[in-house]
């Protein structure tokens, strides 16, 4: 009796766990769809081609080409990805090869508290601290003049943001390449840094890039603090220093504002979906990436 | 005074090739793992080092490449002499240390890179650069160790697609490649079928002509193969030491005895 009964919930608890799972995988079709049923109705009206490939974003007169906003989104996730991955590498080697207990100890909770900060403060912080810098120290450097809220500022904060969890899957990484093959690099007179060079790096190599896609794909999406302090201006920017505005700010800022105007919560709809695309897109070579390497690495 | 003595003594005892170890303490935190050791092992033959697991067997072999250093919280005191140059001592450089031995650990880890370069590995790093000469080290390690006939056609293949039996002997023919006087062996056999562990059995056999081999060992009846020399360990203490026959055949020490017998394993 009782053994029918554990056997029975063992049967349910599997079952709710696969639906459960099926939800999600459901859950992001969902979503696709509905943003695809919203926005259709602009397909009717505008090519695709002028979606995607215009720059004049004039809604009241039903031009929504769109591209500034996806070069942007291009443009402050690349900056991030620039200045964060190398930190990130650095940064976990350390954590990971060279410090002693007694450091990680002190500096994961750190870490952990980078990663739950709002990102309503690192907005805040951007605007008076990154802003500034960029006007009155790196813009002059470069002999540009520039009011601060740029792509670079948005670049800067967002790689700040990203910075933890991109170092956890990093260390999580590292964590998995055994001991013994660190040893038998050292054995052979490797010094640490070769060591590192040579063997752990390029063990680690698939597991580095998925820690770069999470990170990226984080940034795509970040939409607050990005939007306080990257100038939003409907602009094709030509350099990092000039203001820029992701999709994400654009939708954000606009969105429950003048939705009077035809077409213009369509043309919303479409950037969250063109949003929406790209991360996918990029997740899903960034897996065909990491399929080839394992290939060849095993 | 009497101390300085005594390690000139030692000194003058530690031919090429020999590892000396005196008064050797190693505390991981506040645990004593191994407590005075003071052993000479014997050149150009095979030492097993057997005894229960946590007795201390890893730690020992561990200290004489210095691989112990990368453990968190370790405290070594006391020498280990290497061709009589104390390898603890502050000057000692620790990759020429490692560049003297050779290491074969339990599971064989090939380095991420094909075959040929896992061989070249060592050689490069010690400043062999041109490729004919590279190409004459890989050839001729990888037939010492028996490797050559089966992975000629595919040197450039990645190392991991070889069985754990021939990446055993990668790692064999990688850790001669550097040349080394000492072949340390930590169980070199545990994860290798009886056909692969026979082989490099026979390997160890033949090569301790030409080096000073120390195996970890829990296999009794390896040690009984192939040792010259017995060291048994038991909680940290070398119990008894001696050639081979002696030990298994008349161990004085009652640990020992029912170690070998095997009443305690």
């Amino acid at each position: 009796m009782s053994s029918q009964g554990r056997i029975l919930k063992d049967k349910i608890a599997h079952k709710v766990m696969l639906a459960f799972v099926w939800l999600t995988i459901i859950l992001l079709l969902v979503i696709a769809l509905g943003l695809f049923i919203k926005a259709w109705p602009l397909f009717k009206t505008v090519s695709i081609s002028d979606l995607l490939f215009s720059t004049t974003w004039v809604p009241y007169e039903g031009k929504f080409g769109m591209l500034s906003f996806i070069i942007s989104t291009f443009w402050v996730t690349g900056v991030a990805t620039v200045i964060a991955v190398p930190l990130c590498l650095l940064c976990a080697i350390y954590l990971s090869e060279y410090a002693n207990k007694k450091v990680i100890a002190w500096v994961s909770p750190l870490i952990d508290i980078l990663a739950g900060i709002p990102s309503v403060i690192f907005g805040i912080w951007g605007v008076i601290v990154i802003v500034p810098f960029v006007r009155d120290i790196l813009a002059p450097m470069f002999g540009v003049s520039s009011t601060g809220y740029s792509i670079l500022a948005g670049g800067i904060v967002l790689s700040i943001m990203v910075f933890p969890i991109v170092i956890y899957v990093l260390l999580e990484v590292f964590k998995t390449v055994p001991e013994d093959l660190r040893n038998a690099a050292l054995s052979l007179g490797a010094n640490k840094w070769i060591m590192i060079r040579k063997v752990l790096l390029r063990k680690a190599g698939p597991g580095i890039i998925s820690a770069i896609v999470l990170g990226f794909s984080r940034a795509l999406g970040e939409t607050l603090a990005v939007l306080m302090v990257v100038g939003n201006v409907v602009d094709l920017p030509s350099n990092p220093l000039e203001a820029g505005y992701p999709l994400p700010a654009m939708i954000a800022n606009n969105y429950g504002e003048l939705l009077s105007i035809p077409m213009y919560d369509s043309a919303l709809m479409l950037c969250a979906l063109v949003l929406f695309v790209i991360v996918v897109f990029f997740n899903i070579i960034a897996r065909i990436i990491l399929r080839r390497i394992e290939k060849k690495i095993s | 005074m009497t101390a300085k003595l005594k390690m000139s003594q030692s000194d003058a005892a530690c031919a090429e090739g020999s590892i000396c170890i005196n008064n050797l303490n190693v505390y991981y935190g506040d645990r004593h793992a191994l407590k005075n050791i003071n052993i000479n092992l014997p050149t150009r033959s095979i030492t097993a080092i057997i005894g229960p697991s946590g007795c201390g067997k890893t730690t020992l072999l561990k200290c004489f490449n210095r691989l112990i250093d990368s453990v968190d919280d370790i405290t070594v005191t006391g020498q280990v002499l290497v061709d009589g140059d104390d390898i603890f001592a502050p000057e000692a450089e620790v990759t020429d240390i490692r560049k003297r031995m050779g290491l074969l650990s339990q599971r064989p880890y090939p380095l991420p890179m094909s075959i040929y370069e896992n061989v070249a590995f060592g050689p490069k790093l010690h400043g062999v650069k041109e490729k004919s000469k590279l190409n004459e080290i890989v050839e001729h390690y990888l037939k010492e160790a028996s490797l050559w006939d089966e992975v000629k056609d595919r040197l450039n293949t990645p190392a991991s697609r070889l069985s754990i039996g021939q990446q055993q002997r990668l790692c064999l023919a990688r850790g001669l490649a550097v040349e080394p006087d000492i072949i340390l062996g930590d169980e070199p056999t545990s994860a290798l079928d009886p056909i692969s562990s026979h082989h490099i059995e026979q390997k160890f056999l033949e090569l301790k002509k030409e080096y000073t081999i120390v195996v970890v060992t829990h296999i009794l009846r390896q040690a009984r193969r192939i040792a010259d020399y017995l060291i048994f360990m038991y909680m940290g203490e070398i119990v008894e030491h001696g050639p081979a026959k002696e030990i298994l055949e008349n161990p004085k020490e009652k640990r020992t005895q029912e170690y070998v017998k095997g009443i305690i394993s």
